[in-house]
């Protein structure tokens, strides 16, 4: 119990002073119990006050510190640092709030805005009255970063982890590295090819020696937590000896029996069970895909590169954080969603990529040279009903960037957008320019009243009643009815659910707070980056690796870590093992203990992320938080409750 | 007494340091007034509020208690609207054998941006429980 507090109220300029009567608050907090020493000063962050309370807590052998200002979220990193330089223990300081949710929110009611000041000037007292000087928890870290998926975002990260002198371990499921973006020829916003980014950051991987990388591989398992987490990987055989361009590799392939279709090309072509790398994937070289071959051996009987001996590796790595760009899945629209799968001619922005990119002298779809292409923006994002109800944000740009270079390539193309409002933010906004210059016709429907896609005969027709013409209804006949797919959350992968990554209501990996920490989760040591974490173009993608890269950095570079120290701790006389809590944590923080004939949980302390969801289902009333006891919390409320 | 000569009521807010306490500050930051008899608790996450807590509030004078729900934006996990909402189940039916009205306890999901809807909150909270005594 703290004895000697030391109690600072801040005018803010005027800020807290005009509305809160500041000497009032003063007088009736001084003699507090437990209250050595009060003063009110004009800021409580400048300099010469921090100065000014370094000296007194030595000077009046102060154990506690209060100080009424503005919200913990500016300060109070900044008054803990203050009692740290002083010799206090950082949890022996407790901040209260009367600016933001004290002066400011009743500005209208100065004599209610004092009331409420001194009111949670006493809740805080109370509080520091009660804290318990906690150390922070001190561990080792391993000095090496594990990276799930090999697309941009994973090797840009991992390629600025091992530039600042760390280990990576990238994990590509696939055989190629490249992810989506392997798929894309030419991008926006800059005249490089996917191919081109792909090569390079390829390069920059496998030529830095402190980068090892895993294509084939996933996490089986993992244990242990930031500062040392342990991943089983398996790696999946290729069943090929060398990366091989030769002739007796063609007649492997050509004699494969099995076809079945290429996912890289959305299906609208077929692969046999081996098969080589498109171009935009590296590296260069012939894979067997295990899940499809037959083993008929017809292969084998051609080429002697093949080599049906390699097994499935387990290897265990260590490494003190996780970093996970595992990227996204591409919105696959429902059975005739806008005609899509019954009507011959519909098919989504990611197809009309991949035709383009296998299409040489002029664009033909199902043997029809196309002339008249309709995109219907928004399918599968801004969802009035259905699940995505977010906006896909790569997806004008595209759709506009893909139509204009179409028109580059067969001049004799017409591009109709279909659209529910353009959105290409920023510098993107060039691309629609540019489209409109070249003649490409924009309409726009209502939220309520999308487009509808009709089939007469073998004719498709696209009708919209058009906001932009005074909701006209247009009608058009198309040759190709392109659907502009939102991005949505990769389906099946283990990694979420292997780290307890939380998702969030879109379905993708949730940071911890959108603006102030956007590449951390609550699980300590993970960050996520690129599109696993929601729609997002390549600059915004690599933007979010880098930030990643240097969070994860910081969680190993030191070779140790120190902890928050606001973990559950439960009494273990009062606990009688009902696995309440035990059910209730979402991190398996929960360990049974069995010491003799007693039967008790334990609270991991390097596991707890102290987020208190054991706290209220205990029957026996036998956890509490740090800094969040009983004690604390019920003494804040008398203080608060007083007249 | 405000101006209407209702009682100012004595709201008892659990909120939360990373989705509702930014909210909270905002309606501060943006003048956007609620009673002054609303005073916050800070916690890790609402669904670490006790029970005991809220009963503890009640009986030192609190006219109400408020509990500002992570909801779907709960960076912990995703039952913890699940988890929040068992809270106040149980409390509510401790709150009837007790004779209290369970309409003394609500909550609500106030995200990190939602500053409005907590004022909305507050000044309905304040309407109900002014009424009320
Ligand atoms: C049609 C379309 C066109 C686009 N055009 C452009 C453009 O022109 N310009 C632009 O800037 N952006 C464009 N984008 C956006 C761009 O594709 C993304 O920004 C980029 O792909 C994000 O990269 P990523 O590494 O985050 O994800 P991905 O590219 O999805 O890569 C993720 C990688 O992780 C791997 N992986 C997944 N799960 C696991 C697992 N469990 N274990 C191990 N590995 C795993 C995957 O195999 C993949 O290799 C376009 C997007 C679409 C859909």
């Amino acid at each position: 119990m703290k004895k000697k507090i030391g109690v600072y109220i801040c005018h803010c300029g005027g800020n807290i002073s005009d509305y809160v009567d500041v000497e009032k608050v003063y007088a009736e907090v001084r003699n507090e119990k437990g209250v050595a020493l009060a003063k009110i000063t004009m800021f409580a962050c400048a300099d010469a006050n921090q100065k000014e309370m370094e000296a007194d807590i030595p000077e009046k052998d102060l154990d506690g510190v209060v100080v009424a200002s503005c919200s913990p979220q500016l300060h109070l990193t900044t008054f803990r640092a203050v009692v740290e330089r002083a010799g206090l223990n950082k949890y022996d300081y407790v901040h209260a709030n009367i600016r933001e949710q004290g002066s400011w929110a009743h500005s209208d009611n100065k004599s209610g805005a004092t009331e409420n000041a001194i009111h949670v000037v006493k809740a805080a007292i109370a509080k520091v009255r009660n804290a318990e000087s906690l150390e922070p928890i001190k561990i080792s870290s391993v000095k090496a970063v594990a990276v799930i998926g090999a697309g941009v975002s994973g090797m840009r990260s991992a390629i600025a982890l091992a530039k600042a002198g760390c280990k990576v371990y990238i994990i590509e499921r696939d055989h190629f590295v490249g992810g989506r973006v392997a798929q894309w020829e030419n991008l926006f916003s800059t005249n490089e090819t996917g191919e081109e980014i792909i090569k390079r950051l390829y390069n920059d991987t496998i030529n830095n020696d402190n980068i090892t990388l895993y294509t084939g591989a996933q996490v089986l398992s993992q244990s242990g937590n930031i500062g040392s987490y342990r991943l089983k990987v398996q790696i999946n055989p290729g069943f090929v000896r060398n990366s091989v361009y030769s002739y007796e590799m063609d007649e492997a392939i050509s004699v494969c029996p099995i076809k079945i279709p290429d996912l890289f090309n959305f299906g609208f072509t077929q692969r046999k069970a081996i098969y080589r790398n498109h171009s935009g994937q590296l590296p260069i070289m012939a894979v067997i895909d295990d899940e499809n071959c037959t083993r008929c051996g017809d292969c084998e009987k051609v080429c002697k590169d093949i080599d049906f001996s390699q097994q499935k590796k387990e290897i265990n790595i260590e490494v003190g954080s996780v970093l996970v760009a595992s990227g996204f899945d591409t919105y696959t629209p429902k059975n005739n969603e806008f005609g899509y799968c019954v009507i011959d001619n519909v098919i989504t922005l990611p197809q009309l990529k991949r035709l383009v990119a296998m299409s040489d002298r002029h664009l033909e779809y199902k043997g029809n040279r196309i002339k008249n292409i309709a995109y219907i923006y928004c399918v599968g994002s801004r969802q009035l009903d259905g699940e995505n109800k977010y906006c896909s944000r790569y997806c004008c740009t595209a759709a506009i960037h893909t139509a204009t270079e179409i028109r580059r390539k067969y001049k004799e193309i017409n591009n109709y957008h279909f659209t529910r409002g353009v959105r290409t933010y920023g510098k993107q906004e060039i691309y629609y320019s540019e489209a409109l210059k070249m003649g490409d016709v924009f309409m726009q429907s209502f939220d309520n009243e999308l487009p509808e896609v009709l089939q007469k005969g073998n004719k498709t027709f696209v009708k919209i009643k058009d906001i932009l013409t005074e909701q006209k209804e247009l009608k058009l006949q198309a040759d190709l009815v392109v659907l502009v797919t939102s991005m949505v959350p990769r389906d099946g992968i283990s990694v979420n659910d292997l780290f307890k990554l939380p998702k969030g209501r879109d379905g993708f990996l949730k940071e911890i707070h959108l603006k102030l920490r956007p590449v951390e989760t609550v699980i300590d040591g993970i960050t996520i980056a690129g599109c696993c974490q929601g729609p997002m173009n390549l600059t915004e993608s690599v933007n979010s690796a880098l930030s990643a890269a240097t969070k994860s950095y910081s969680y190993v570079s030191k070779g140790e870590l120190e902890l928050e120290p606001i973990i559950a701790k439960v009494d273990k006389e009062a606990c009688t093992w009902c696995d309440a809590c035990f059910k209730a944590c979402p991190f398996d923080a929960i360990i049974k203990v069995e010491e003799g004939f007693k039967v008790f949980a334990r609270v991991s302390d390097s596991i707890c992320k102290g987020c208190g969801m054991c706290l209220p289902v205990c029957p026996k009333d036998a956890i509490e938080l740090n800094s969040y006891t009983n004690r604390e919390i019920e003494e804040m409320i008398d203080m608060l409750a007083s007249d | 007494m405000n101006e209407f000569g209702r009682k100012q009521a004595k709201i008892l807010v659990f909120s939360t340091e990373k989705i509702s306490d930014p909210a909270i500050d905002m309606a501060g930051l943006l003048k956007q007034y609620y009673p002054a008899g609303v005073y916050v608790i800070s916690l890790p996450c609402s669904s670490a509020v006790k029970p005991r807590w809220i009963l503890h509030a009640y009986e030192k004078g609190f006219d109400g208690v408020f509990i500002a729900a992570d909801g779907s934006d709960c960076p912990h996990d995703e039952s913890c609207t699940e988890k929040t909402g068992r809270i106040v189940m149980q409390t509510h039916e401790k709150m009837k054998e007790m004779n209290l009205d369970p309409a003394r306890l609500r909550m609500a999901a106030i995200c990190s941006v939602c500053s409005e809807a907590f004022v909305k909150q507050m000044k309905s909270f304040n309407d109900y429980l002014g009424n009320e005594s």
